[in-house]
């Protein structure tokens, strides 16, 4: 056991309560959300097994459904985040690689890498949530206009705590 | 046989992926039924101390509103009380069957969790087995109908909100006494839409709608909301009616549980005719 793993783990129960206990009650508008506790699935380290990313997406997915009484919901979509994160960080690798053992967070490639990074990744979050969740294409702007504003409000928030926390791992 | 294991082997990512999101429609699908999974959810006790705590926090600043809700309907309930002595005194009304008179029992319970903003919505309340609650019991609050309850844990119930696109609920329009369904079309957790009411039924803005007792778990004459607007599209065979609902349920504090003792009678009385 290293440090690092210890840290992930601590951050795994970090998100997940702040997740049900703060970011639950706090909606938009009726329609943006902000469903942080990705951030973890997507800072866990660039090399790390897939098939090990998927499981814990699976397990955060779970335990998040259990506090919305949306079971499967959000464990579906994390699942497909995890699987889909590593085949985007391979395809958007800067010139020069990434440094083995490095973090995919905003101070290791700049806030444009950042953003490209992390961007379509929870927009297909927030797409495959909120278009399960409603039950097909039905209502379609009006679940859109939540996929968007939700994808925003998540971005946000996620900007604020890399600006302010991130820069511990600044060398 | 050594070629297809380092196929799967190849690609076991995407064999993973596909397993795993198998078994997360299969917890999807069956969340969606009655009586699912009861571990997993809001009304298992270590979930729903936490929910408990997080939520007496945020209710910490709404109490001046709990607070007049609850008097308002003491009040209320005052005044009913008093009328119905009166009336029993003046007829001296002889009951005939008791088990009618009880026919539903009231458990009063408190709001731990709840939301508005999904297309399915469920609310947590604090009252469970133990209290004799069971899946399918009805849930109104003083305002209106609240929702039908869908798995108990020893101390704590999940409630399906009437703010659910699954849950309809049947319904009357009080004026013209027709029959219809409320149900919520996902978009303002104000506002159900009332369905099946035929082309010639007039309707006016602000018609009261109400429950209209034809199932055997919501009490008959339970307000649910009064309509809002309507539309008649040519060629359609139903109105298009908004209901606003009387309950805002940003606000639910306090709700009661709904116990029909007579409803296994009803239910079966009903089956003995949908067999045949």
């Amino acid at each position: 056991m290293n440090r690092s793993v210890i840290i992930q783990f601590i951050s795994f129960f970090f998100y997940l309560l702040f997740q049900v206990l703060v970011l639950k009650n706090l909606v938009l508008f009726n329609v943006a959300f902000c469903f942080l506790y990705i951030v973890f699935l997507l800072s866990l380290p660039i090399d790390i097994n897939p098939l090990l990313l998927m499981v814990i997406g699976f397990l955060l997915g779970i335990s998040i459904d259990t506090f919305y009484d949306s079971l499967g919901l959000h464990a579906f979509a994390m699942v497909l985040v995890a699987y889909l994160r590593n085949y985007w960080i391979a395809a958007i690798t800067p010139q020069g690689g990434y440094d083995s053992g490095t973090l995919p967070v905003l101070d290791t490639n700049g806030i444009q890498w950042f953003l490209v990074y992390t961007i379509p990744l929870i927009f297909v979050h927030h797409f495959v949530l909120f278009f399960w969740e409603a039950a097909g294409f039905t209502n379609f702007w009006f679940t859109f206009l939540k996929v968007i504003s939700s994808v925003m409000f998540t971005l946000m928030v996620i900007l604020i705590l890399q600006f302010t926390f991130g820069n511990r791992r600044r060398i | 046989m050594e070629r297809l294991f380092l196929f799967v082997y190849n690609y076991r990512a995407f064999f993973t992926l596909l397993s795993l999101e198998v078994i997360c429609s299969w917890l999807i699908l069956q969340n969606n039924q009655y009586q699912s999974s009861k571990y997993f959810n809001t009304s298992n006790a270590v979930v729903a101390n936490a929910v408990a705590t997080s939520t007496s926090v945020k209710q910490y600043f709404g109490l001046r509103e709990i607070n007049r809700e609850l008097a308002e309907e003491n009040a209320k309930l005052h005044q009913l009380l008093v009328k119905q002595k009166s009336i029993l005194l003046e007829n001296k009304l002889s009951i005939i069957d008791s088990s009618k008179l009880k026919n539903f029992t009231y458990t009063s319970a408190k709001v731990i969790d709840n939301s508005t903003a999904f297309s399915k919505n469920y609310i947590t309340i604090n009252k469970g087995e133990a209290d004799g609650l069971l899946p399918g019991m009805a849930v109104i609050s003083a305002k209106g109908v609240v929702g039908k309850v869908k798995t108990v844990s020893k101390h704590y119930s999940v409630v399906i909100s009437i703010l659910n696109i699954d849950e309809q609920v049947s319904s009357v329009i009080k004026s013209s006494n027709y029959f219809c369904t409320s149900q919520w079309d996902g978009f303002d957790p104000q506002v159900v839409e009332l369905k099946y009411v035929p082309r010639h039924v007039k309707l006016i803005v602000g018609d009261t709608v109400v429950t209209s007792g034809y199932n055997a778990v919501f009490p008959e004459g339970i307000m649910i909301g009064v309509i809002k607007k309507y539309e008649l599209k040519e060629e359609a065979l139903f109105h298009d009616i908004r209901v606003e609902l009387a309950q805002d349920f940003a606000q639910l504090a306090y709700v009661d549980v709904v116990k029909n003792s007579l409803k296994k009678e009803m239910d079966s009385v009903e089956s003995v005719l949908i067999k045949k």
